[in-house]
């Protein structure tokens, strides 16, 4: 047997623990999704002091353990990124706004947790009677921030009570999950001046935060608003669909607080992934398409108006 | 560090994205357009003398050389203050990423920064030879380094130094007119703005960077004169009359089409580019637009009624200040207004500067004083600058025994 026949027999072995793990995985995600969320709630409420000011969650991690992370990144064994393309679904019929992903997210991945910073968001949409545009708001607006928590944490305010707004009749109101789109042709990576910014081969976009400047001209260049600037870390921030969890088998945080089974992740090279079934099954699209980005999140249910 | 998370927060109303409310690219990057605007501008002016032989502007050619230097000295520094980390500038030169439209910021900056350099030297090199023999104590090892060696003033070596000048200065041309429409692409190459995206934006920012630099040519001019308590010269006078005239015209032009063209084309998104107008970009507009068109005004009277001496003076003076203002508010307009605008262009945000920080206000006038006060050193170092002048060797001396 030659070197390389040995390598590939390791890999296979190696692939096949993995896929075993993920089938638990697989298994464990309904239970996980709701113990995770009711994890992340208990522990934010838990008002401790945070670095960043205010009460928030005490599991976030600080500064130190940042800089430890990146100095000693984790070295993640058996995980071949050729053999995988990852992709990401929104049932936006299913959102309900309760916001756990943002949260979760916030909490997984140290996202500055004001209100102007985030990795992934939700838009509320509202039709007022007899009009054609929408009301749009997310957790931006400094009325969906939870009273008391120095904009760490969100809830969609109760504006369309009874159905009205305003002396209007509310038609319909919907919820829209937004993320990185881990863009087949990603503007970000196309303006990024250092290289910080890369396209993996198994789809997400990643920042080497060792390399980047912090110019923000990705920022400006993403179409959908996802990027932003840690000024913390005085770098640019966006999501990565959870790259340290999803290389090891796992589903990206908002995924697996998700209570509805909005948020859909999977390999597309594996045809009866979660994504794969659901972009076979529906009829997906994706945002902006015009911008000519090729996005990797698809959307079910999306209306119009939703830019 | 608390403040600092919501440090450039601008207030928004409609929809916009959450991410967007924090806006990227503060009044630092207004100033940066601004200041190589200014160097383009002053190096044009230079050469219509060392390239194109027009004399009318030889006694401030060398002067707005000279100018042109100290501002690109400090180009580069907005971007400085600006980066998250600016410890880590270096790595766009180190390693560029070819597909961005930055990645060769470092190369154009260094190569323009390299060739006024050279042409500063070529231009002066006779008169720092003269100076090293004339001067005493410490300021003579100044000029005698400042000569690299090359201390031959012969008439062929004399005639050398022109020919490798203005072959400097002719690449110059394209070089500033290279350098200045790039920023302008760095803006308008960027698809996801609506008021950035236009094909039109290089030769926006290359032409109105060439009317402020006239303007502050203009201004540099009528108050070093005053300061040196000389007269300005009447033929320099009529002819950045001349190319200020020109230069708000083509400027005003080409920024009406780029606006009609936006307005015609009425793309998704135009109701969005109105409301930003008479919104939070209400005021620069009317300095942008008021400031060109007085300009415009004031020099074309000039023109007609053929206005000489101090009345020119006076109001050319007026019209660079106005050209200068209007082009600093285009800027303004251009780089905050675009951020103004939601990408969902549905939404508009309000830009509040901060007056004092990293980022600020403060910074920005301490990085914009820099230049004259690089420019006053400099004519001290040179004071041959003012080419109608003889040198008074010892009078215009830059002692440092003196100066202490």
């Amino acid at each position: 047997m030659t070197t390389q026949d040995m390598k590939i027999e390791k890999e296979a072995g190696d692939l096949s623990r993995r896929d075993f793990l993920g089938l638990l995985g697989k298994g464990a995600a309904c239970a996980g999704a709701l113990v995770g969320a009711g994890s992340a709630l208990a522990s934010a409420g838990g008002g401790a002091a945070h670095p960043l000011g205010g009460v928030g969650p005490t599991f976030q991690q600080d500064d130190a353990q940042y800089a430890e992370a990146v100095k000693n990144p984790p070295k993640i064994p058996n995980y071949n990124w050729t053999q995988h393309k990852w992709a990401f679904g929104v049932d936006a019929d299913k959102c309900i706004g309760c916001l756990r992903c943002v949260e979760a997210c916030k909490m997984e991945n140290s996202v500055q947790m004001d209100r102007n910073h985030t990795r992934t968001w939700v838009e509320r949409y509202a039709y007022l009677e007899g009009s054609n545009h929408t009301l749009v708001d997310s957790i931006h607006d400094i009325k969906n921030v939870i009273p008391g928590t120095e904009e760490t944490r969100f809830k969609f305010d109760n504006r369309y009570k009874d159905g009205q707004y305003e002396g209007k009749k509310v038609e319909r109101v919907f919820f829209v999950a937004k993320l990185c789109n881990q863009c087949e042709k990603p503007s970000c990576v196309q303006v990024c001046p250092t290289g910080a910014t890369y396209k993996a081969v198994d789809g997400p976009v990643l920042i080497d935060t060792k390399y980047c400047i912090g110019c923000q001209y990705c920022v400006q260049a993403c179409p959908y608003g996802a990027r932003s600037l840690n000024h913390v870390r005085g770098t640019a921030e966006k999501c990565n669909w959870c790259y340290h969890r999803i290389t090891k088998g796992m589903q990206p945080a908002c995924v697996e607080v998700c209570p509805t089974g909005t948020r859909i992740f999977g390999d597309r090279l594996d045809p009866e992934s979660p994504v794969s079934q659901f972009i076979r099954n529906n009829k997906v699209n994706v945002l902006q398409p015009a911008m000519g980005n090729y996005p990797n999140v698809f959307y079910k249910g999306i209306d119009k108006e939703v830019f | 560090m608390e403040k600092d998370v919501f440090y450039h927060v601008a207030p928004f109303t409609g929809f916009t994205f959450p991410n967007e409310t924090e806006v990227p690219w503060s009044e630092l990057i207004v100033i940066y357009p601004y200041i190589t605007g200014l160097v383009a501008g002053a190096f044009v002016i230079s050469s219509l003398h060392h390239v194109f032989g027009m004399e009318r502007f030889a006694p401030i050619s060398r002067f707005a050389l000279l100018t042109s230097l100290c501002f690109m000295f400090f180009a580069p520094t907005p971007l400085l203050f600006h980066l998250g980390q600016p410890v880590r500038a270096l790595n766009a030169v180190i390693t560029p990423h070819w597909t961005s439209a930055m990645a060769a910021f470092g190369y154009v900056a260094g190569f323009y920064v390299c060739l006024l350099l050279l042409e500063v030297w070529f231009s002066f090199r006779a008169d720092i030879v003269k100076m090293s023999q004339t001067r005493t104590g410490i300021m003579q090892k100044v000029y005698k380094v400042m000569t690299l060696g090359s201390d031959d003033v012969s008439p062929s070596a004399l005639h050398a130094d022109h020919t490798i000048a203005r072959r400097l200065a002719m690449i110059g041309i394209p070089g500033a007119c290279g350098l200045h429409g790039y920023v302008g692409f760095l803006f308008g190459s960027l698809k996801t703005r609506e008021w950035w995206s236009s094909d039109l934006m290089p030769i926006i920012f290359l032409l109105s960077a060439i009317g402020s630099g006239v303007g502050l040519l203009i201004v540099l001019y009528v108050i070093t004169s005053w300061w040196r308590k000389k007269p300005t010269n009447g033929g320099v006078m009529e002819g950045l009359l001349y190319v200020l005239w020109s230069g708000v015209v083509i400027v005003m032009v080409i920024e009406a089409l780029e606006m009609v063209q936006m307005i015609y084309k009425a793309r998704e998104g135009v109701e969005g580019v109105f409301a930003l107008i008479q919104g939070p970009i209400q005021i620069p507009m009317v300095l942008q637009w008021g400031g060109s068109l007085l300009a415009l005004v004031i020099t074309s009277v000039m023109m007609l009624a053929g206005t000489r001496g101090k009345k020119l003076v006076f109001w050319l003076f007026t019209s660079g200040l106005l050209m200068m203002i209007g082009v600093l508010a285009m800027r303004w307009n251009v780089v905050i207004g675009g951020q103004e605008l939601s990408k969902t262009m549905r939404g508009l945000m309000t830009f509040h500067p901060e007056v004092y920080g990293r980022e600020s206000l403060v910074t920005v006038a301490t990085l914009f004083t820099a230049p004259f006060v690089t420019l006053y050193l400099a004519q001290k170092l040179l004071p041959t600058v003012w080419e109608e002048e003889p040198i008074e060797p010892e009078e215009r001396v830059f002692d440092i025994h003196k100066a202490i």
